[in-house]
């Protein structure tokens, strides 16, 4: 059996930039395998700009994001699979590749899961009525639009206010179609702010919170939805019921990250955020299997889910090194009042951690603290919390001296 | 005159106050800006709204049916519609390599129209 010492899956931001930054520290021994004959992910089809404020400090737009990588991995002529899925993986780091050049079992020493997420559909939310054409979950529309060359439908209602339904609102109106609404159960956007102003707001697209949709009309092609008003605690209005006339559907109702594989492997995942369960080095359950990207949590930005690749590289070069000794113990990083998540879920306390947290409702004028029962190791202020905006904070390994246990909480 | 908004240009968001006099335009003040740029924004926003778009046009002959483009500098947010009719004219054959510009000018703005995906030609 073939063996290599790093197999990153998956060729998105995360994969790309880990591939990268491998080379760049001297491990020469990466592949690189990508199921799309293109490599970049998702963001081939997100033609609008806004990637790469962090990382290249300037605006681009999801293929030049891609490029700039690309070009790098040709520079230190970097071996990549592409057209070629990694089908099964076990917990020995072996892996079956296939692709039109047939099928091999290979194994790693490291491996990398970077396979990114996919799409909640209607199943996943249980919408109720027929299933005539013209529903699509928001991300396919984006692909069919922006890749395929096909118009999804010309008057338009959007499910869920998901980043994704956003950019496609803006991406319908300049091709044309009317988008009529969006519609969102919660009494906030699930969407980044921003959006909700160049999306939305710029094009006069109204946005009705606590609101859903309860029934789809047509036969062979949607006719026509209906929606109702929600109470506080999530039911339906009687009463309330609408309809609005409309020929597509659209749903961006939630990203999940694509954790087939892992869990075939014997990987942990954990209930909220549907990736794997990590410790502060970013390794999964298994020894020497590393996790990046929205394989791991559902980032809102391409270049978070890049650093992320970045910083897994160099963890993953120590563990190749023997370098990433076992941690004594492991401290299990509690989730506390107002946060909905908190990575890395696992920590030694010997190592600097920067913890992502996502909140759980919106919040203002409050402070992030984090402790360890009743001592603060690290408080700060923040005039704004949004669950669409991911959070961070950087505690260091003195500072978590001693510690017992730790909490990171909104107050 | 007071105005809440939110700035677009980073993912930041940041929910500016923003006081102004329209007689007086040096009299300008923004709160809760998290970087320089929220001032440039708010003013702008106030005075000359502009936006960048991106869309795609049909390519001839490629490996995939569609070039994505953009324009490279924001352009006022009424001439949105005129932009995109005009994108809407071109008539591409592959190849197509990113970067390339498709149209200088667009529209009477001073904005360019560029290729941001290469698209290679197929037989
Ligand atoms: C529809 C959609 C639209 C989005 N729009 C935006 C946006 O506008 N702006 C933004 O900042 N973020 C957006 N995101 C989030 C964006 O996906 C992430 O920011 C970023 O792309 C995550 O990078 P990644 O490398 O983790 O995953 P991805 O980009 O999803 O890359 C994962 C890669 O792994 C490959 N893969 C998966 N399984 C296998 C396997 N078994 N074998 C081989 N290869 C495999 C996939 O083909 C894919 O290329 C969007 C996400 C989705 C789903
Ligand atoms: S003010 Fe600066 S930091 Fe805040 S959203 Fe605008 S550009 Fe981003």
């Amino acid at each position: 059996m073939i063996e290599r010492d790093v197999v990153i899956i998956g060729a998105g931001p995360a994969g790309l930039a880990c591939a990268v930054k491998l080379k760049e520290i001297g491990v020469s021994d990466v592949l690189l395998v990508e199921r799309e004959k293109k490599l970049g992910g998702i963001l081939n089809q997100c033609i609008h700009d806004g990637f790469g404020l962090h990382n290249f400090k300037e605006s681009l737009t999801g293929p030049e994001y891609i490029e700039r990588y690309v070009e790098r991995l040709k520079k230190f002529n970097i071996d990549v699979l592409s057209d070629t899925m990694v089908v099964n993986l076990f917990q020995d780091k072996s892996m079956i590749l296939s692709g039109p050049w047939g099928r091999e079992r290979i194994r790693a020493k490291a491996i990398v899961l970077a396979m990114g997420c996919r799409e909640r559909t209607a199943g996943a939310i249980g919408l109720a009525g027929s299933r005539p054409a013209g529903i699509y979950t928001a991300g396919v529309a984006q692909r069919l639009m922006n890749i395929d060359n096909y118009m999804v439908g010309n008057e338009v209602v959007i499910l869920g206010s998901g980043d994704v339904g956003l950019i496609m609102a803006r991406r319908l109106t300049l091709e044309g179609a009317r988008v009529l609404m969006v519609l969102e159960k919660l009494p906030y956007s699930s969407g980044l702010p921003r959006n909700i102003v160049q999306c939305l707001e710029d094009y006069g697209i109204p946005l009705y919170l606590k609101t859903t949709v309860t029934k789809v009309y047509g036969k062979a092609r949607v006719e026509g939805v209906e929606y109702v008003s929600l109470d506080d605690d999530g039911k339906p209005i009687p009463g309330s019921e609408r309809f609005v006339k409309c020929d597509t559907l659209l749903l961006s109702v939630g990203l999940i990250p694509e954790n087939e594989l892992s869990r075939e492997a014997g990987v942990e995942i954990h209930p909220i955020t549907g990736g794997p369960i990590v410790n502060d080095t970013y390794q999964t359950n298994i020894d020497g299997v590393f996790a990046a990207g929205n394989v791991l949590h559902v980032h809102d930005l391409a270049d978070w889910a890049s650093m992320e690749g970045e910083l897994v590289a160099e963890f993953a070069k120590r563990y190749l090194e023997g370098e990433l000794s076992k941690a004594k113990r492991w401290i299990d990083v509690k989730a506390g009042k107002g946060i909905r998540y908190v990575l890395p879920h696992k920590i030694s306390g010997e190592r600097d951690v920067n913890f992502l947290f996502r909140v759980d409702s919106p919040y203002k004028n409050r402070y992030i603290i984090v402790r360890d029962k009743d001592r603060v190791i690290k408080k700060r202020r923040v005039i704004n919390l949004h669950p669409a905006v991911m959070e961070n904070i950087n505690v260091k390994s003195e500072e978590m001296k001693g510690i017992e246990s730790l909490e990171v909480m909104v107050e | 005159m007071t105005k809440e908004m939110i700035c677009i240009l980073c993912p930041n968001g940041c929910n500016l106050v923003v006081y102004f006099d329209e007689k007086n335009p040096d009299g300008f003040k923004v709160e809760n800006a998290l970087c320089p740029k929220g001032k440039e924004y708010a003013q702008s926003e106030i005075l000359d709204p502009r936006r960048t778009i991106a869309t795609s046009v049909r390519v001839e002959d490629g490996e995939i049916p569609l070039v994505s483009v953009k324009i490279d500098r924001p352009i006022p947010k009424n001439k949105i519609f005129d932009v995109m009719r005009e994108i809407k004219k071109l008539k591409l054959k592959a190849p197509i390599r990113s970067g390339t510009i498709l149209i200088s000018k667009v529209a009477g703005t001073e904005a360019n129209v560029i290729a941001t995906k290469t698209v290679e030609r197929v037989k």
